[in-house]
């Protein structure tokens, strides 16, 4: 890790301590916060909410590999903020129109295929819906990637009803109702931009495979803190063999986790047409990975880590989620298999080697 | 459970047979099937994944009590229906896979009963037994305590000798339903620790509500409350409750082992969320790897042979502890791996307040799967058995 990286998750590591998140169960936040406001004001102060926006566009101009070091420390803080939604997707699809990007919370989604969108003159009006955008709720605006265009749109122009994912973060479907959308608010991505709904699928897995590194860690180290602590038989159970096992082989998953995402995030950096494969790759390692981990952590702590109470939880049940977000374990397994085949034989290795 | 047979089932592992379940208990599973398509149809039940659990529906286990499916294996005299632990096979294995409301009952049905049945005087067998055959008394477990998980010889709660009975005080924890429970079987310590950690330990049946008994719920991670601390305030239990002979709990804890790890509730505790992914995927038209599906399915039907002819052997009256140990190893497993299997084939993300019974389910499946491998036992310890067992083979 170079210093800027280290200097930067430090900070980041030292706001989560001082404005920790309130855990949340699978019923969603209820009467509590959706979101951390303070932890975010608190990242808005480091200058990290567009992190890997270019400087021209009112970014940090990061790169991903230094990004992707601060959705680790946020993934292993269970902290409750849109940083990956607002940095890495919303503020780069408004960077790749050229677009200003507006001060406040962002959040962002793919059209899909539940939403109309048809003319009416100058204007688009949108119908139906975008089914569990992350932190719907929470956000000033939504920037939704729709083919060659991006949308800029405001809590006005759509409804929000509240879902959740494992975790009680804020999965929420956004309705629209012959929403009319002025031409200001609709740009269309520069020619040469490489965005399209596969790219901005890899950079979702890339934010989900960087968070859940950062989750399997905690989980490992509540687990190994656990082990030494609890005893049974006269002795602290990181005694006993099986025990010491499972511990090594979640140590393994949750390097391999790391590694994996920072090295997708180097590829993307590198090469962002070819960086889509990594990132994609990443995920499907770090998911079955991660779910190591949390299946290992949980039979570790025994019947206390399967309670509300134990802090144990907000690591697994993000894990639980995210790993399924942004297209199923299967499909993107398959996307990534279907592509193995497409290279053929004599493409496989050189795939590889990118 | 002791003599020749059991000595021999308990040395050697691979002497276990599969059993062909006799002719007349399909015509009981024909029964029980139209029973519960009713019960779904009229929605009085609502399938859900791991209901021997979470699922307390009282009304439910009275339906089943009128209908002869509890108490199968307590004899006429004691209110149950004498017809064996293979008909009991067939009747609880169809609840689980349809995902039917069973914890109430369960614990009593499965354990209490039979250790009633085993060690009780005929007093306590007259006063519980029909009742919990009827679907009317139900049952907790009181062994684990916050200092004592797996290694269950170390429990603290100690009885005290007065008058015309024993004192309690201690914590029991993880206690599964408690505070719905008419009873709870606990296992204290009587006597002090000697060199013999096994020996001093009693078993003593706690009615509920008791106002010395202090019964708190513990939220799992999904915020539900399905398990609870107990507190005993120096509960007073008259000899009348102990349950066997004051200092052979250890005995008699650990004879109920076979019944308690290899029944289906070891196997099918996610199968509702399998038969909701295959009526997703044919109306999504999803295509699935039949491969996949195949090795899950080969799977399922050879734990299912593995736990009924445990089945057997307990029919039979012996106590196949070993077997019982690999079944609910190997099936607690199948249990997580049945999930991934179907986050795999489908491509939905968990919602636990989905209107919809696939997301809701998987939902449920996710959250609950930490404790398929942990309760009754974790796995690590009914490895370790398994292990001397085969060493010593
Ligand atoms: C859903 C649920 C319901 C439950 N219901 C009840 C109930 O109704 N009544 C009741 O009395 N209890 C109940 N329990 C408690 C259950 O029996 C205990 O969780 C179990 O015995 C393990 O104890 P523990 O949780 O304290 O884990 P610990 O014993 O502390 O074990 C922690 C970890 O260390 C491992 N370990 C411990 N000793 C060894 C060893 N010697 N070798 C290798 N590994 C070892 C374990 O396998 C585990 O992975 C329930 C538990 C759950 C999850």
């Amino acid at each position: 890790m170079n210093e800027i990286i280290e200097a930067l998750t430090k900070a980041v590591s030292d706001a989560c301590r001082r404005h920790p998140s309130v855990p949340t169960g699978p019923g969603g936040p209820g009467e509590g916060p959706a979101w951390n406001a303070e932890l975010w004001s608190a990242l808005d102060d480091i200058g990290v909410l567009l992190l890997p926006v270019p400087e021209d566009r009112g970014g940090a101009g990061g790169d991903l590999a230094t990004t992707v070091g601060v959705l680790e420390v946020l993934g292993a803080e269970s902290a409750a903020v849109p940083f990956g939604e607002n940095a890495l997707l919303a503020g780069w699809l408004l960077s790749e129109c050229g677009a200003e990007i507006p001060g406040g919370v962002m959040t962002a989604a793919v059209a899909g295929a539940e939403l109309g969108i048809s003319r009416a003159g100058d204007d688009l009006v949108l119908d139906g819906r975008i089914a569990r955008v992350p932190w719907g709720r929470c956000a000033d605006h939504l920037v939704v990637l729709a083919g060659r265009n991006v949308m800029l749109l405001h809590p006005g122009q759509y409804e929000i009803h509240h879902g959740a994912n494992l975790a009680g973060e804020p999965r929420d479907d956004v309705v629209f109702e012959t929403a009319s959308i002025g031409d200001a608010q609709i740009r269309p991505l520069r020619d040469d931009s490489p965005v399209d709904d596969e790219s901005f699928a890899a950079r979702t897995a890339l934010v989900r495979a960087a968070l859940m590194a950062g989750a399997a860690r905690r989980a490992f180290e509540l687990s190994t803190a656990y082990a030494s602590e609890r005893q049974q038989f006269g002795r602290s159970i990181n005694r006993f063999q099986t025990v010491q096992q499972y511990l090594a082989a979640m140590a393994g998953e949750v390097l391999l986790c790391k590694v994996s995402a920072e090295a997708a995030a180097a590829a993307l950096d590198r090469d962002a047409e070819h960086g889509g494969s990594a990132a994609t790759a990443a995920m499907v390692a770090v998911s079955a990975a991660a779910s190591t981990v949390a299946r290992t952590a949980h039979q570790v702590h025994g019947a206390i880590g399967f309670t509300e109470e134990h802090s144990l939880r907000s690591s697994t049940t993000r894990i639980w989620s995210w790993r399924d977000e942004g297209g199923g374990a299967g499909t993107r397994a398959a996307q990534l298999g279907a592509r193995v085949v497409g290279t053929g034989a004599d493409g496989l290795w050189p795939s590889l080697t990118v | 459970m002791s003599g020749p047979s059991a000595v021999r089932a308990a040395k050697n592992f691979l002497d276990l047979d599969p059993v062909e379940l006799p002719a007349e208990l399909e015509e009981l599973r024909r029964e029980v099937r139209a029973f519960l398509h009713d019960e779904i149809e009229s929605g009085r039940v609502t399938p859900h994944v791991d209901q021997w659990l979470a699922g307390w529906d009282p009304a439910f286990s009275r339906r089943l009590g009128e209908r002869g499916w509890l108490g199968m294996t307590y004899p006429r005299q004691y209110g149950g229906s004498d017809a064996g632990a293979l008909a009991r096979f067939v009747v609880t294995e169809e609840l689980l896979a349809a995902g039917a409301p069973v914890a109430a009952h369960w614990i009593a049905d499965r354990q209490s009963g039979q250790a009633l049945l085993n060690f009780g005087t005929e007093e306590q067998r007259e006063a519980f037994l029909p009742r919990i055959a009827r679907g009317e008394v139900f049952f907790a477990i009181g062994m684990s305590e916050p200092d004592t998980g797996s290694d269950l010889a170390s429990v603290r709660t100690r009885g005290t000798r007065v008058d015309g009975g024993w004192q309690i005080r201690g914590t029991k924890i993880w206690t599964s339903g408690a505070h719905h429970a008419d009873a709870m079987i606990a296992l204290i310590r009587t006597e002090a620790p000697t060199e013999n950690r096994h020996a001093g330990l009693t078993q003593v049946i706690v009615e509920l509500p008791d106002p010395t008994v202090e019964v708190r719920g513990v939220r799992l991670l999904t915020g539900e409350h399905h398990f609870n601390e107990v507190v005993f305030k120096d509960t007073f239990v008259p000899d009348a409750r102990v349950l066997g002979k004051p200092g052979a709990g250890w005995s008699q804890v650990t004879s109920e082992l076979g019944n308690e790890r290899s029944g289906p509730e070891r196997i099918l505790s996610t199968l509702p969320l399998l038969v909701e992914a295959m009526r997703w995927i044919a109306e999504s038209g999803t295509q699935v790897s039949p491969a996949r599906l195949g090795e899950l399915y080969a799977r399922l039907w050879a734990l299912r042979q593995m736990s009924l002819a445990v089945a057997g052997r307990l029919q039979l009256g012996e106590d196949p502890a070993v077997s019982a140990s690999i079944v609910k190893d190997l099936g607690t497993q199948f249990e997580g791996s049945l999930i991934d299997a179907v986050r795999e084939m489908v491509d939905v993300e968990p919602d636990y307040a989905s209107a919809h019974a696939l997301p809701r389910m998987l939902a449920e499946a996710v959250l609950h799967s930490p404790g398929f491998t942990l309760r009754g036992g974790t796995n690590e310890i009914l490895r370790g058995i398994v292990t001397k067992a085969v060493g010593s083979a």
